[in-house]
């Protein structure tokens, strides 16, 4: 079976795969990092959306093969390591934007990537056309729409 | 530390676990020796199954056990149950054929689970299931209600002629029949209620775990309702007493009603695990929640309005055939009957009211309550009739609702379809609803939206609901096989925090927070030294979870009860402490007071008193300050309001956005008035879902055409507007919050306003009524077609 070295969250991890194996399984299944979830099996729900290298990624649309040599930052590695949430968690509760929790870290994780790719500002629409990639069941949006604008400034005030 | 009772918009506190990924949902929790199972399902909708080989399977690599529908019928496994009975006209019972947990002899349906492999990992087991080999062999399916009904159609169960499983009906045919024949005039409508896929975030997911040891079985699984599970499973399928199975519910992604059933998947770990003496973990990949998930709606109807020169409703007429799919899950039969006909006079004063219905039997998945559960489907049908009506009579929408409003002073409120509304003020929503979505400046909106190239439509919804259900008698008398109360375990620790142990579940709706907020109000304990325990029957005495709003109105009232028993303890333990009567005890803000005095003690005090009882009335009272209360209601509850969608059609594409919504609701006494706003907005979104995007589709030889995320159209963030909720709230008369329930209201109202709005946007082409979803292809092709000779002449 290949072996795969990868960074998650800041660690070094050499983990044993199938060729099949998703990242997310990786993630999930032999790093117990279940924050990350998988509401689909047609890429289309986003809930396991991570960062890649900075970048966000449908980890269960990605082979863990792909994710060797890269730094993978997951739901559990964003609060600072004193428990102070990032402004887009705290955006999050702040406004109500979660419900059953379910879609949260997909969401979260595409929201931080949408906002660090806007850095100008993000209107109302734009933001909704950036969670296209991101099914939530619960809120109807609203919330998390407001919640992503409120963050943004938070975010950008801070780099 | 601000204000946090009753009323204050606390932030939840179970968001910190869930924004930092520690959320513990089913597929999160993995047992020691845990195997995999995959079970396979029928590709086909409807054959006979000659013989199932399973040689090949069971000798692949990493499986543990192979098992089919054979090996449970030889345990006397018994099928899935069924927790409604309903009566046909004649008095006879509703048919109720078996629902095998594994399908026996024959399969109804595609996803109709055959087999189980168990096996090491989850892509041994899903490798070993094809190698089974099923010796099918096909049937004609009768995929829809027309091809269920039609003569000579396939008949998804033997012993099930025509496919009936009930003919049912509500009020005095004659009677209306009269009414009908004098009126000045009939308004008639038919319409269909789309079928529904839930689509609740997390997929399904159970793991059973026998210990050798006790005898005694745990099952973790994706439920709202824990304990009736274990009601279901144990008593009715694998036959273990209460005091051997144990159901966890931990977080739960989301239910919308899908996840009150009982499902084969649960029966199937647990007593797999038995068999393999090891956990048996299953979880459902999003494909296998498409055709095993109870859908939902599904109704064919046919209704009809008289009324009288001035729009006076006199009668209402309906004929509805419901889908119950292959099989009856837990509690389809009342939906149908009992959640929808008895929702049929809605906010009006309708004197006679008729319904029949026919529920049938297709080779499609079991239809089950889903968010609003048939009152979504009397809300459509009555707001759509009463726009047709609108329309017919030439008197204004809004004005005709008016006319026909139940007065504010007319409550309580006997309908004549069996329910008697406590509360409600339906013209002041429907004001104060007008006034938010500026109905007034509408035209001018829709003479800016023309200018543009766009077709600009305003539709309004005055919808009622109940909820709450019960009182458990009433609906024993109706075919209910379980009660309908719930149950509050409220344990004051010796140091005076609090634990709340409900019967409620949460799977999005805070009631961690919002309960809290009950112990807060009535006990005067912080925030945050309260907490809230659900989910789990090894911990909470009983309870019968959540579904059709009830978890506050019914469960909160049972922690108010506690709350009630802990406080008349309480008094009586300050009164030992302070010498005096127990009537001259006072409690607030936390504290128990002489009255006329300045002798005060707190809670903890008393708390502490009561645990270590060295100075106490140990004669009278026993040590502790923890008490249980069940809460059977009184009556349901009856939210309602007023509801208006505003939508622009572009008409070189047919696409609909919804550009305004606007609620005003009325859900009793509001505790968080963040997440009351939350939930509504949730239930709108659904609604719109369903008007505009959703829709679960058959072809004629039942194959799910819309079997996934790619096919299903979910709504997403753009297809939604910002959504404009406001309360205008009367009290519950008869429980002690006034709460009336807030989890349904947005998708029941929303849908008829959303459709009234584009008959509106598409009133000069002649469109009376459209059917959901109101999908851009049929838009267009109206569009297309032009403006109808009636709007031309």
């Amino acid at each position: 079976m290949p072996q795969v070295t990868l960074t998650v969250n800041g660690k070094q991890h050499t983990v044993e795969v199938e060729n099949r194996t998703l990242l997310v399984e990786v993630l999930r299944e032999k790093l117990a990092l279940t924050g990350t979830h998988v509401g689909c099996d047609t890429s289309q729900c986003g809930a396991c959306v991570v960062h890649v290298d900075g970048v966000s990624a449908k980890s269960c649309t990605m082979l863990a093969v792909q994710a060797a040599g890269t730094s993978v930052l997951t739901i559990e590695g964003l609060a600072a390591a004193d428990g102070t949430l990032h402004p887009m968690q705290e955006m999050f509760r702040e406004h109500h934007a979660l419900q059953c929790g379910f879609c949260t870290p997909g969401m979260v994780m595409s929201a931080i990537d949408l906002v660090n790719n806007h850095p100008a500002g993000l209107t109302e629409q734009e933001i909704r056309d950036g969670l296209e990639g991101n099914l939530c069941r619960c809120t109807g949006y609203h919330n998390i729409v407001k919640a992503i604008a409120a963050a943004h400034p938070l975010m950008h005030a801070k780099a | 530390m601000g204000f946090e009772g009753i009323g204050a918009s606390v932030r939840r506190k179970e968001d910190s676990r869930f924004l930092n990924g520690r959320g513990n949902y089913t597929d999160d929790i993995n047992r020691p020796g845990q195997l995999h199972a995959y079970v396979k399902r029928s590709d086909r909708a409807h054959a006979t199954i000659g013989g199932i080989d399973i040689s090949a399977a069971a000798k692949a690599p990493g499986v543990v056990a192979v098992f089919t529908g054979a090996d449970l019928a030889k345990e006397e496994i018994g099928g899935l149950p069924c927790g409604w009975q309903i009566h046909n006209k004649d008095g006879s019972p509703m048919a109720e054929p078996p629902h095998p947990v594994l399908a026996v002899g024959k399969v109804r349906h595609v996803g109709d689970p055959i087999a189980v492999v168990i096996a090491e990992t989850k892509q041994q087991a899903k490798d070993a299931a094809e190698l089974l080999s099923i010796g099918y062999t096909d049937l004609p399916a009768a995929a829809s209600l027309a091809a269920a009904l039609a003569p000579g159609a396939p008949t998804v169960h033997d012993e099930v002629a025509g496919n009936i499983c009930y003919d049912w009906q509500i009020g005095d045919k004659a009677v209306v029949d009269g009414v009908f024949a004098g009126a000045h005039k009939v308004v008639r409508l038919d319409l269909m209620n789309n079928r529904l896929i839930p689509n609740a975030m997390e997929p399904r997911a159970a793991i059973g775990d026998y210990d050798v040891n006790s005898g005694e079985y745990t099952l973790y699984t994706t439920s709202q309702n824990p304990h009736v599970i274990r009601l279901l499973m144990g008593a009715f399928v694998l036959h273990i007493p209460e005091n051997k199975l144990r159901v966890v519910a931990p977080d739960v992604g989301g239910g919308f009603g899908s996840k009150i059933y009982h499902y084969a998947e649960e029966a199937i770990v647990t007593w797999a695990s038995a068999k393999v003496r090891r956990p048996v973990k299953w979880t459902a990949e999003r494909t296998e929640s498409f055709i095993s998930d109870a859908h939902g709606r599904d109704h064919v109807s046919v209704a009809e309005m008289a009324v009288d020169a001035q729009g006076k409703f006199l009668g209402l007429r309906v004929s509805t055939q419901a889908n119950m799919g292959a099989y009856l899950s837990t509690f389809a039969p009342c939906v149908p009957t009992y959640l929808y006909a008895t929702l049929l006079a809605g906010c009006y004063t309708t004197p006679v009211i008729y319904c029949e219905v026919k529920a049938v039997f297709t080779n499609t998945v079991p239809v089950d309550a889903y968010r609003g559960a048939g009152r979504p489907e009397a809300a459509f049908l009555l707001e759509r009739l009463v726009d047709a009506v609108a329309l017919d009579t030439g008197i204004d929408r809004v004005e005709l609702r008016r006319r026909n409003f139940i007065p504010v002073d007319a409550f309580p409120y006997q309908t004549p379809v069996a329910l008697a509304y406590d509360s409600g003020d339906y013209q002041t929503t429907l004001r104060v609803a007008l006034k938010n979505a500026d109905w007034d400046g509408f035209e001018a909106r829709r003479t800016a939206a023309k200018a543009r190239g766009k077709l600009r439509g305003i539709g309004i919804s005055t919808y009622l609901e109940a909820c709450g259900i019960a009182p458990s008698a009433v609906a024993g008398s109706l075919g209910a096989r379980a009660g309908l109360y719930e149950v509050a375990n409220i344990r004051v620790h010796p140091t005076g925090s609090v634990t709340v142990f409900t019967g409620s579940h949460s799977h999005g709706q805070g009631h961690e927070t919002t309960f809290a907020q009950l112990v807060v109000d009535q006990l005067g304990v912080p925030l945050d030294q309260i907490d809230v325990v659900h989910g789990d029957t090894a911990k909470i005495p009983f309870g019968m979870g959540t579904y059709g709003s009830r978890s506050l109105a019914v469960g909160g009232s049972a922690m108010v009860k506690a709350m009630d028993k802990i406080i008349a303890k309480g008094k009586k333990i300050a009164a030992h402490l302070m010498e005096a009567s127990v009537e001259d005890i006072e409690f607030a803000n936390n504290t128990f007071t002489v009255a006329g005095t300045d002798k005060s003690k707190t809670l903890t005090d008393i708390s502490l008193a009561a645990y270590v009882p060295h100075n106490y009335p140990i004669e009278e009272l026993e040590p502790g300050l923890d008490e249980t209360a069940f809460y059977d209601p009184k009556n349901f509850t009856f939210p309602g309001g007023c509801h208006i969608g505003e939508v622009e059609i572009d008409p070189e594409t047919g696409v609909v956005q919804v550009v305004n919504f606007t609620a005003v609701d009325d859900v009793g006494r509001v505790i968080n008035p963040m997440i009351v706003e939350g939930q509504v907005q949730g239930g709108i979104a659904q609604g719109i879902g369903q008007a505009l995007l959703e829709a679960a589709v058959y072809d004629e030889n039942g194959q799910l055409m819309s079997g996934s995320m790619m096919d299903y159209t979910m709504p997403r963030a753009d297809n939604l507007p910002n959504i404009h909720v406001a309360t205008e709230n009367t009290m519950c008369t008869h429980n002690p919050l006034g709460s009336k329930g807030c989890g349904e209201v947005g998708a029941i109202g929303s849908p008829p306003a959303v459709i009234n709005a584009i008959c509106d946007a598409l009133k000069e082409y002649g469109v009376r009524h459209m059917n959901m979803p109101a999908t851009s292809g049929k838009i267009w092709s109206i569009i297309n077609a032009g403006p109808s000779k009636m709007a031309a002449e």
